[in-house]
């Protein structure tokens, strides 16, 4: 017994160093394992301010106050979709241009020195916002108007606007539905184009907004419940208008003290606007969402934090893992995509393929030359070129066929024969005699 | 081993410039940049800052990959749509050439794309669309609404401002958005593009708050091909970022014609851009005699520069950020300006050419635009051509075109007119007019309005619809010949036009644009409609059909017993009705 006993201390620090070894050599593959399988790896922002004139200030200003504390936290304005139907800051009515202020006596402009807008004035339609978050749009669109996300994006997306039960309206000319918006971001799921979807409303009746949806991963908060309405905060004397509205007031406060590293997480953010302070009761939905709200960190919406870990040592990635990484990867549509998201080495020298030298490739040996400005002489000699083909055109033409609907170009013939007529003093020419 | 290391750095420089360049090394690039002030014969104050990069690389011809300080979006842009010349401007609020006098280079209230492409180019008006929806994603702007009806390709005016040897009018494109706002997110990235960015040189003084606190803001990028040097055998590539502000200084100033570069962009420069080869601040004290002096300037220049500039003798005082004298006595310039005495009359000098444009009439059918021209140039007559693009929802009536100057009809040497098409394509005129000396040429052509689709209309279409501003382009003849000069020594500001003789120079004026009140409908028609047929039909037919179909029993009130008047007490306590 005590022969069998005594071995087994000696081999416990052997057993123990192996564990720790193993559990050391263990830890990078696992951490890689774990950064495909955890929640987000990127963050994306769809703001959206819907109406149109003056007094619609404070919707500007709501939108532009999410989009700076989102700014502030971390994501770029690669990653942030702006939309807004009117241009506030350098209206002719705003007493201090390039401002938007969002506390009475001018304490706080949202605007700041760095703004970016993707969609302004006209643009802001339901069918370009339907089109960004589903992904369908014409294919000249430029990169910062597209919502470029993949299925592990964290998607927070804030609308602000004048609505109804069960519709928010754009610009005063149309409005969006709940059950659009439901369906745009059922559609999201199957493209698998977010993990997760914070969607924040501020409208009158708003919780109506989030009553339909039905795809999971959604989290919603609205400002006010069906047959309430949203109120605004403050008017400012000096500018004349209301400058936000009550429930985003209240949450730019509490976003404010929200730094990249703060734990606090979706239950102080639920708690954020109570009956007294905004009149309406705020709601919020979470039954589409995994996780518990108590988890979730406000970072995860509202932030970008970036898990990058530096290491040495190589690490030689599971081919299993490949493969359940590709499965899912259909944001970026090529590398190039790809290549473009990364930052820019701009001081690396790409080397490039040889040329075949052509004959042509020689530098031209004559001086190159100034066009001139208004070379009077030519545009005369032009002219009468121009008109002599014309001219030619309205002799043969056959009249009697003309101004009527079996001649396409009747009318523009028409028009420029009688302008030539009227000014050919300077050349004469011969008229055909029906003229 | 040390040849070998030799051997082995030369077999890199020439991998590194395998295109088969004859250089060995990357293209040359310089940044110079400049700001000049000038007080404005009304009393404002006009800054205009020029950043040219310069680069010498034939974009076209090599694969380029690598962009010191040449902005990277636009090279990638000139090189994929094969673009010659690219003229882009931005701006808000209008010049007003009357009292400001001529502007070196003015653009259109709005935003103004004008681009010459290669002619290796076939689909020119598909490169026109992919472009202008790049440039809205650079800038952020709408310019993404340039399409086929507002966009005309011009013939006799905007030729390019660069080298050129092809001058196929069907390769360049011209478009306007006069309702196109211009604020921060325009600026942004304007000045993301510099390649100091706004952090040192000139382009701390550029901030929003003040530069948007003005009367006339524009900021533009002009692309085009230049002369390497003087032999001109070769080409560089020259990026020019413009950007015009004109402050008030009666509201801004509290009343006093004093300023100061504190005073109007609320900071003061420090150092020159380290990447600059040049970085300097030229104020304009010209006046009209020499020994009664109208400024005064602190602190005293270093050195001063004469020019003929706009056809007039100028002295610029001259402030070299590069040279380390001047930031002796203390870290940051602050240039500050007084008059010493006020402005009167003969100082101020009209500008030979200026030009209004106005509609007129009355009601929602017809109406009139009237264009007119003033030349004020006592004894010497020149030709203007003007460039009128006109929306297809305003029919021009082209044969009530008139064109009266000192009561007698006045006939244009040239005429281009191409009719619009119904949603598809809009009005070009383009005339060349001969303006008599001392003289105001009235042009007129009547209208009619259009009646739009019901969702052809903008959200808000009571503001009314814009009409672009018409584009005058004139060779002004000078007061004063200028002298053929280098273009690497002059200021920026001199050298915008490339000038063929100095007896004139060339200005390109943009008039107002127009809003006009087309026929708009009552949208908000259908829903009451809906709501009085409604009414209509629930209270007429509703009460016609009560009439007919409802008849009328006479019931006579029964006398019961005892036993029935307690069984109705009962009911009653029940709350059931009687017997």
């Amino acid at each position: 017994m005590a022969a069998a006993r005594a071995p087994a201390p000696r081999r416990l620090p052997t057993l123990l160093l192996a564990c720790c070894s193993l559990a050391a050599a263990l830890a990078p593959q696992d951490q890689v394992e774990q950064f495909f399988k955890s929640g987000h790896t990127n963050n994306w922002a769809v703001l959206v301010c819907t109406s149109r004139f003056w007094f619609n200030y404070r919707h500007v200003a709501n939108t532009l106050s999410v989009y700076r504390s989102v700014k502030r936290l971390g994501i770029p304005d690669s990653h942030i979709v702006l939309m807004l139907a009117d241009d506030m800051a350098c209206n002719s009515r705003n007493p201090k241009p390039a401002t938007v202020f969002s506390h009475k006596n001018m304490e706080l402009n949202v605007y700041g020195d760095d703004v970016e807008v993707d969609y302004r004035s006209y643009e802001v339609t339901v069918e370009n916002f339907l089109r960004v978050l589903t992904g369908r749009i014409p294919p000249s669109t430029p990169r910062s108007k597209r919502l470029l996300s993949d299925d592990k994006s964290n998607i927070l997306i804030y609308m602000t606007g004048h609505g109804g039960n069960g519709f928010l309206k754009f610009q005063d000319s149309e409005e969006i539905t709940n059950v659009e918006l439901a369906d745009a971001f059922e559609q999201m799921w199957q493209k698998r184009r977010y993990n997760e979807l914070l969607f924040i409303i501020d409208t009158c009746q708003g919780a109506s907004m989030y009553e339909r949806f039905y795809s999971p991963n959604i989290m919603a908060l609205a400002s006010s419940q069906v047959g309430e309405d949203s109120l605004s905060h403050q008017p400012d004397l000096g500018i004349g208008v209301h400058l936000m509205d009550r429930y985003t007031f209240y949450v730019l406060e509490f976003l404010e003290e929200i730094h990249p590293a703060s734990q606090t997480n979706m239950n102080d953010l639920f708690q954020v606007c109570p009956k007294s302070l905004c009149v309406s009761t705020p709601g919020h939905r979470t039954d589409l969402f995994q996780r518990d709200p108590q988890n979730v960190l406000i970072t995860d919406f509202f932030g970008s934090v970036r898990k990058v870990e530096i290491t040495t040592e190589t690490i030689s990635l599971d081919p299993n893992l490949a493969i359940l990484e590709s499965s899912f990867a259909c944001g970026f549509a090529s590398e190039r995509e790809m290549a473009s998201a990364m930052p820019s080495l701009s001081g690396l020298y790409i080397f490039n393929s040889p040329v075949i030298r052509t004959p042509k490739d020689e530098i031209t040996t004559e001086a190159l030359k100034y066009a001139e400005q208004l070379p009077v002489a030519q545009i005369i000699h032009q002219k009468k070129s121009h008109w002599m083909n014309t001219m030619r055109m309205c002799e043969f033409l056959p009249l009697h066929k003309l101004g009527s609907d079996q001649h396409p170009q009747s009318k523009e013939i028409l028009s420029t024969c009688y302008v030539l007529l009227k000014y050919s003093i300077q050349y004469p020419v011969v008229l055909p005699s029906h003229f | 081993m040390e040849r070998a290391a030799v051997l082995g750095l030369l077999l890199l420089l020439g991998a590194r410039g395998g295109s088969g360049q004859a250089a060995l090394e990357p293209p040359q690039d310089s940044l110079r940049e400049e700001l000049l002030l000038s007080p404005l014969p009304s009393g404002d104050l006009a800054a205009t800052f020029q950043f040219q990069t310069r680069w010498d690389s034939e974009l076209q011809r090599e694969g380029v990959s690598h962009y010191r300080l040449f902005p990277k979006a636009l090279g990638q842009l000139i090189s994929k749509y094969s673009v010659r010349e690219l003229h882009l401007s931005l701006t808000q609020g209008f010049w007003r050439t009357r009292t400001w006098g001529q502007p070196h280079l003015q653009a259109p209230a709005g935003a103004e794309l004008w681009v010459w492409f290669q002619d290796s180019v076939t689909d020119v008006d598909k490169s026109w669309k992919e472009l202008s929806n790049m440039l809205s994603g650079i800038f952020c702007a709408s310019l993404n609404f340039i399409d086929s009806t507002n966009t005309v390709t011009p013939t006799a005016s905007f030729k390019p401002l660069g080298l050129a040897n092809v001058t196929d009018h069907h390769l360049l494109r011209y478009a306007v958005l006069p309702r196109e706002v211009v604020c921060t997110e325009n600026l942004t990235p304007w000045k993301k593009l510099l390649p100091c960015s706004s952090k040192a040189g000139l382009a701390v003084l550029l901030k929003a708050e003040r530069l948007f606190h003005s009367s006339y803001h524009s900021q533009a990028v002009h692309i085009r091909p230049i002369c390497r040097d003087v032999s001109c055998l070769s080409i560089s590539w020259e990026l020019r970022q413009t950007l015009t502000v004109v402050f008030d200084t009666f509201s801004s100033g509290q009343g006093k014609k004093d300023w100061s570069l504190f005073k109007m962009f609320s900071r003061t420069v420090t150092e020159a851009c380290p990447l600059a080869s040049e970085s300097k601040i030229y104020v304009d004290i010209s006046s009209k005699d020499q020994g009664n002096e109208l400024l005064e300037v602190t602190p005293a220049p270093l050195s001063m520069h004469e020019a003929v500039v706009l056809g007039d003798r100028r002295t610029y005082a001259v402030y070299d950020l590069l040279s380390p004298a001047l930031f002796n006595t203390s870290r940051s310039l602050n240039v500050q300006l007084k008059w010493k005495r006020p402005q009167d009359s003969a100082d101020l000098s009209t500008p030979v050419l200026h030009a209004q444009r106005y509609v007129s009439g009355y009601g929602l059918q017809t109406g009139e635009i009237s264009t007119l021209i003033y030349n004020t140039h006592p004894y010497r007559a020149f030709p203007v051509i003007l460039l009128e693009t006109v929306p297809w929802y305003l029919r021009l009536y082209i044969h009530t075109l008139t064109i009266i100057t000192k009561g007698k009809e006045n006939k244009p040497s040239y005429i281009h007119y191409q009719p619009a098409q119904d949603r598809r394509r809009p009005h070009l005129l383009e005339m060349l007019i001969q303006l008599p000396a001392n003289s105001a040429t009235k042009i007129t052509i009547q209208f009619e309005r259009a009646l739009l689709k019901w969702t052809e209309y903008t959200p808000d279409p009571n503001h009314g619809f814009y009409v672009s501003p018409s584009v005058l382009s004139a060779l002004v003849p000078s007061i004063v010949a200028a002298k053929a000069v280098d273009v690497e020594e002059s200021p920026l500001f001199t050298s915008l036009f490339p000038s063929s003789d100095g007896s004139s120079y060339f200005v390109r004026l943009y008039t107002e644009p127009l809003l006009v009140n087309l026929p708009t409908p009552d949208f908000s028609m259908p829903y009451n409609v809906i709501c009085l047929t409604c009414t209509v039909v629930a209270v007429c037919y509703g009460s016609f059909y009560n009439l007919l179909t409802r008849t009328f029993h006479v019931e006579e009130p029964s006398r019961g017993g005892l036993a029935k008047r307690l069984a109705n007490i009962i009911r009653k306590m029940r709350g059931v009705p009687p017997l």
